[in-house]
């Protein structure tokens, strides 16, 4: 029981960061109709950002808002300056330059700090944080963290005006640019937001997976995946999603683990991991094309 | 009485095909001025390269202001409220969403309060229908939220591309007489674009006509109406 109650944990701890990040896939889908591939470097080049200002003796949470700061004005100067001009360019070109993005990012990482794994701290204390024997300190904060983020965007595209626009811009760019708003700065700010909050995601799993520039490539397919059962175009789906697929995963290598006790066959275990959550995802859009959680906005004619 | 908006050799172009050719109309301050035509004439066009959403060439001025090569959405913001073809709902926003999106530019938000009431005063049923999410109104209902949006810019010119498309006569005949009401109380100009030639021509007080990107006729409505071509043509009689 208990290492079942710690697998969820763990499973839940994933899926925060699944969440996240397949939430910044979405911010950047449901407005320009791309899968940005290279949002996993990016964060991975905003974790090694904070990472270099605590090694200059910069605070955890100083450096973590930093990298955060840093990976919005990123975000924001890589939408304006490389992806404007290709605004009506056929789609392939734009895999190609986030192709490209994901390459440059990796290899600038690789060459300013090397490719040597590194470890990376974890602010949240063990001794009176997490529940003993269920849920370590860490995972407890990576969700809490992830909660706490994902919050404050609901809030801010829910309820204020700016989040409001860039709604209206994402779900109708030429009526909005006929209420008066600037679509383009819109794009902008989205790609700013979603690095954002890839680096967090990128941040907080650094912890677990160790700093390398090649930390976030199997995490991007988990968020990918988390996307698109949660329904690709659907924000709070893809959190949901990330969470299902963080915790099914686990539970399915546990599941696997026990039948190996019991009886002696190994049919399934950590290794398989990223095929079950893959075959997750074709369950998924075999059978409900728009996700778990995506519907079919109603039109009438 | 001086022109809101002065619009002078007027050149669209879709790509290389060029489709309005040297269009110039004016339109008053306070009055509505209509644009009839048939059927690919360029009306809708016109619209949209007042708005500078296609490629134009040409003058246009807006309260003496030349808007030619701005962007859509500084146009916009100078308080010309375009309600396009196929009436621009956002769909997956709430009807409430959808009107104060619209008030997102503007800088007066204590008074955006009081419009949104006031013009949902013209709208009841729009009041009813308020937390409803938008692509599930009626095409009636579209247009009035349409409408009701280009309102909350705080417009002086109100562009409407064909309001009575593909709606019933007693809703087309409502919108009209809530069109006459916003044009003489908010005091807004209105340029409006129409297939159903014999209602704009009851509701302009001065009519343009094109044909294939060119004006053929103007006038007051009423010498227009009265033109036996026109009205073998459009009004059917």
């Amino acid at each position: 029981m208990e290492q079942f109650l710690q697998q969820l944990a763990s499973g839940l701890a994933n899926g925060a960061i699944y969440a996240a990040l397949a939430l910044a896939l979405v911010m950047i889908y449901v407005s320009t109709d791309h899968i940005n591939f290279a949002q996993g470097e990016m964060a991975m080049f905003s974790t090694y950002i904070s990472w270099q200002l605590m090694s200059w003796g910069a605070d955890y949470w100083v450096a973590f808002i930093a990298a955060v700061a840093f990976s919005f004005v990123m975000g924001v100067t890589i939408e304006r300056v490389i992806l404007r001009p290709l605004h009506n360019a056929p789609v392939l070109s734009i895999i190609v330059v986030f192709i490209g993005l994901l390459a440059i990012f990796n290899s600038v990482a690789g060459a300013i700090w090397s490719y040597l794994i590194k470890s990376f701290p974890s602010p949240f204390p063990k001794s009176d944080f997490g529940i003993a024997g269920v849920i370590g300190a860490h995972q407890l904060g990576v969700v809490t963290v992830t909660l706490v983020v994902l919050g404050l965007l609901f809030v801010f595209f829910r309820f204020t005006p700016l989040g409001l626009a860039m709604r209206a811009a994402a779900q109708n760019p030429q009526m909005a640019r006929l209420v008066g708003v600037r679509v383009d700065w819109m794009l902008a700010l989205g790609w700013g937001l979603a690095a954002s909050v890839g680096a967090v995601a990128g941040i907080m799993v650094a912890h677990i997976v160790y700093l390398d520039p090649n930390m976030m490539g199997g995490i991007l397919l988990y968020a990918f995946a988390s996307a698109l059962v949660g329904g690709i175009s659907n924000p709070g789906g893809a959190v949901a999603g990330g969470f299902i697929v963080g915790v099914l995963e686990n539970m399915v290598a546990y599941a696997g683990n026990q039948i190996e006790k019991a009886t002696g066959v190994y049919i399934i275990g950590n290794g398989e991991k990223l095929t079950v959550a893959l075959i997750i995802v074709i369950v998924v859009l075999t059978v409900k094309p728009a996700g778990l959680f995506g519907r079919v906005v109603v039109k009438r004619v | 009485m001086a022109a809101l908006l002065e619009v002078k050799e007027l050149k669209a172009f879709y790509g290389q095909t060029q489709s309005l050719y040297d269009i110039g109309f004016d339109i008053p301050l306070g009055g509505i001025t209509t644009l009839l035509g048939a059927n690919g004439a360029g009306k809708t066009t016109t619209l949209r390269a007042i708005c500078n959403m296609i490629r134009t060439e040409g003058t246009v001025r807006f309260d003496g202001k030349e808007i030619g090569g701005m962007a859509t959405e500084e146009i916009v913001r100078l308080s010309i409220a375009h309600v396009p073809e196929g009436r621009g709902t956002f769909t997956s926003l709430t009807v409430d969403e959808n009107l104060r999106v619209a008030a997102y530019t503007r800088k007066d938000k204590p008074a955006v309060r009081a419009d949104l009431e006031r013009i949902l005063g013209y709208f009841p049923i729009l009041k009813e229908r308020l937390q409803q999410q938008a692509g599930t109104l009626s095409g009636g209902e579209q247009q009035m939220l349409a409408i009701a949006r280009a309102l909350m810019l705080k417009p002086r010119l109100m562009l409407l591309d064909e309001p009575s498309f593909g709606l019933a006569p007693l809703i087309v005949q409502e919108i009209f007489r809530i069109m006459r009401r916003i044009n003489i109380e908010e005091k807004v100009s209105m340029l409006l674009v129409e297939q159903n030639a014999a209602l704009a021509l009851d509701l302009a007080s001065h009519a343009y006509v094109l044909e294939t990107g060119k004006i053929v006729m103007s006038g007051p409505s009423s010498v227009v109406k009265s033109d036996e071509n026109i009205r073998k043509s459009y009004l059917g009689y």
